[in-house]
């Protein structure tokens, strides 16, 4: 020992020198996906395996009449799942859209421009890192009231377009643009938003992905809008009916569970094919994460 | 007379200013405008209920401190449940979850680049899951009768010889939200570290062992976390927002808020018991701002650790 092995992190091949990280990675990582891959084999099993005692985890005839019973399934108000997933799919459509627009607007006058208040703001932002969106629930719920915004489609919308770590990764993947390239296009009489829509979006779509896989998460899987901000039941998501599935049912109806692992499956796998697809942009921003 | 002249003349150069260089206020408008309505109005209306009695029917009453001293002093279920159990879970949770999380990354860090892919795509997907979405595949795993996956294993196992009702026990719930909430919490911030960790200059190592490092304990406290302050800190933020974020995971789990002899209660739990079921807002702002105190408090701590400007 003492002298330098070269190349530990970050190694290119395979060397026997790594065995004794994967003995305790692989089993961990099965471990952690287990539950996962419980839930894609519970959704294809027919009613009696189910329930089957002993309950078994792997699926021996695979069927998709979980989905079709999903699908022809009615809410008790008689609103049908497709209702749920069309609502879900367009509120998550302009919650990613419009968190890029803003966040990348403002991480660009945020780190390229100069105005007052510009430190403020970010200091601000950087605080709300911290910021537990479900402590202030109570009062969140009374201005959305005093706004008017209850059993309005855009409450599922406008709450969520500000993610204070969106912005903060974007203005830091920013800061790595050089101002020069800035200061040449103003030279050729470009004007801010020509600078932006031109120079700065195209060169920053690593931080674009990873504002869109988080925002995509915060609409997603979002519960608290449906239950909390809409009364009327045909303009609620997917993730809430999902919700009241599984409590209506409470595990004791056997088609209920069926549907409840066949509408898990189809919240999550969304998630991992956005993630798949973006992942090595995402990891180029991480780089640039760090609060300094 | 002077002086006030330069008021004037300052004032003038910030209109002036402004109307001649209106974008960037253009460009930060919407953000900003949208920010302050959910999330800045909201934290100033929670502090300003919190010195109110409200129940939603009425106009808020001023009372004082009242709200807190009935916190302390008076709120049983507080004292006794919620609050030793939000500082145990968040303590498991917050810093356990972290060092995982580095400890995972750092791992990751030493192996090469595809199976490096493949397995932190494994360790990070839980946390897309959003732990009460979710729920449901727990409940189905911790299902309390002889058919719940759990149950049937350690019968089989004889380890158990009657089915336990693992979601409605008090002696078990706040376990299972510890391993739920672990197996979910590898996220952003594991992401960071893991990134923190590749951009390292490979050339620091090299120096270090040459000045006389002697083994792998030592690169990771000298070389590593020193070299990735910035995202050692964005991964402890990311820490614990989320712990308090994922709070809500023991009334998801069990179906019932307050949850089973206020084993899993949490404060956030009490916080939408009060709001939302009980509609006494002003004593339910008062507890979340207790809560975004704490929050900002360990917050604050891994500032002192980690951040570069105190």
């Amino acid at each position: 020992m003492g002298a330098y092995h070269g190349n530990r992190i970050n190694p290119k091949k395979f060397h026997k020198s790594q065995i004794k990280f994967l003995m305790y990675l692989l089993p961990l990582s099965i471990f952690m996906a287990l539950p996962l891959i419980f839930i894609v084999f519970h959704a294809f099993k027919p009613l009696d395996e189910l329930f089957a005692f002993p309950p078994r985890f792997f699926v021996k005839n695979p069927t998709l009449i979980n989905f079709k019973n999903l699908f022809s399934n009615t809410s008790t108000t008689g609103i049908p799942m497709s209702r749920y997933l069309f609502n879900s799919i367009f509120v998550t459509a302009l919650v990613m859209i419009f968190s890029i627009i803003i966040s990348s607007m403002a991480g660009f006058a945020l780190s390229k421009m100069k105005f007052k208040f510009k430190a403020l703001i970010f200091e601000i932002n950087t605080i709300a890192l911290m910021f537990v969106g479900i402590a202030v629930g109570v009062p969140r719920f009374l201005v959305i009231k005093e706004i008017g915004l209850i059993d309005n489609f855009f409450v599922h919308v406008l709450p969520l377009l500000t993610i204070p770590v969106g912005l903060f990764l974007i203005k830091q993947f920013i800061d790595q643009i050089p101002n020069s390239l800035i200061e040449a296009a103003k030279i050729d009489g470009a004007s801010d938003f020509s600078i932006y829509w031109r120079i700065i979006l195209p060169l920053i779509k690593p931080a674009l992905a990873t504002v869109a896989i988080l925002s995509f998460q915060s609409v997603w899987n979002n519960i608290e809008t449906s239950s909390l901000f809409i009364n009327m039941d045909s303009k609620r998501t997917l993730a809430f009916y999902m919700q009241t599935l599984v409590t209506l049912n409470n595990n004791n109806t056997v088609a209920g569970q069926g549907m409840a692992a066949a509408s898990s499956l189809i919240m999550f796998v969304p998630n991992l094919i956005i993630f798949i697809i973006m992942q090595r942009k995402v990891m180029d921003t991480m780089a640039h994460s760090g609060i300094k | 007379m002077k002086n006030n002249m330069k008021k004037i003349i300052e004032k003038f150069k910030v209109v002036h200013q402004f109307l001649s260089h209106k974008s960037p206020y253009l460009f930060v408008s919407p953000y900003v405008l949208l920010f302050i309505t959910f999330i800045v109005i909201p934290v100033l209306a929670a502090i300003y209920l919190s010195f109110t009695y409200f129940n939603t029917v009425k106009s808020p009453d001023f009372i004082g401190l009242l709200n807190y001293i009935q916190l302390i002093t008076n709120d049983q279920e507080f004292m006794q449940h919620v609050l030793p159990n939000t500082i145990k879970y968040a303590l498991i949770v917050g810093p356990g979850g972290y060092m995982l999380g580095f400890f995972l990354a750092w791992s990751l860090s030493q192996i090469p680049h595809r199976l490096r892919t493949i397995l932190a795509l494994v360790i990070y997907s839980p946390s897309m899951t959003a732990g009460i979405a979710m729920a449901v595949i727990w409940r189905i795993i911790f299902s309390g009768d002889h058919t719940g996956y759990l149950n049937a294993f350690l019968l089989n196992l004889n380890i158990i010889e009657q089915p336990i009702q693992w979601l409605q026990s008090p002696d078990h719930l706040m376990n299972i939200m510890i391993v739920v909430s672990l197996w979910g919490s590898m996220g952003v911030g594991f992401l960071a570290m893991l990134a923190g960790i590749l951009n390292i200059d490979q050339e620091l190592y090299e120096a270090a062992y040459i000045d006389g490092m002697k083994n792998r304990w030592q690169e990771v406290f000298y070389i590593t976390i020193p070299s990735m302050k910035p995202q050692m800190l964005f991964g402890a933020v990311m820490a614990i927002v989320n712990t308090f974020n994922i709070g809500g995971i023991g009334v998801a789990l069990s179906g019932a808020n307050p949850t089973p002899q206020y084993s899993g209660q949490l404060i956030v739990n009490h916080i939408e018991d009060y709001g939302f079921i009980r509609f006494e807002m002003g004593y339910a702002a008062a507890v979340s701002v207790v809560l975004l105190l704490i929050v900002y408090y360990f917050s604050k701590v891994s500032w002192r650790l980690f951040g570069e400007k105190g």
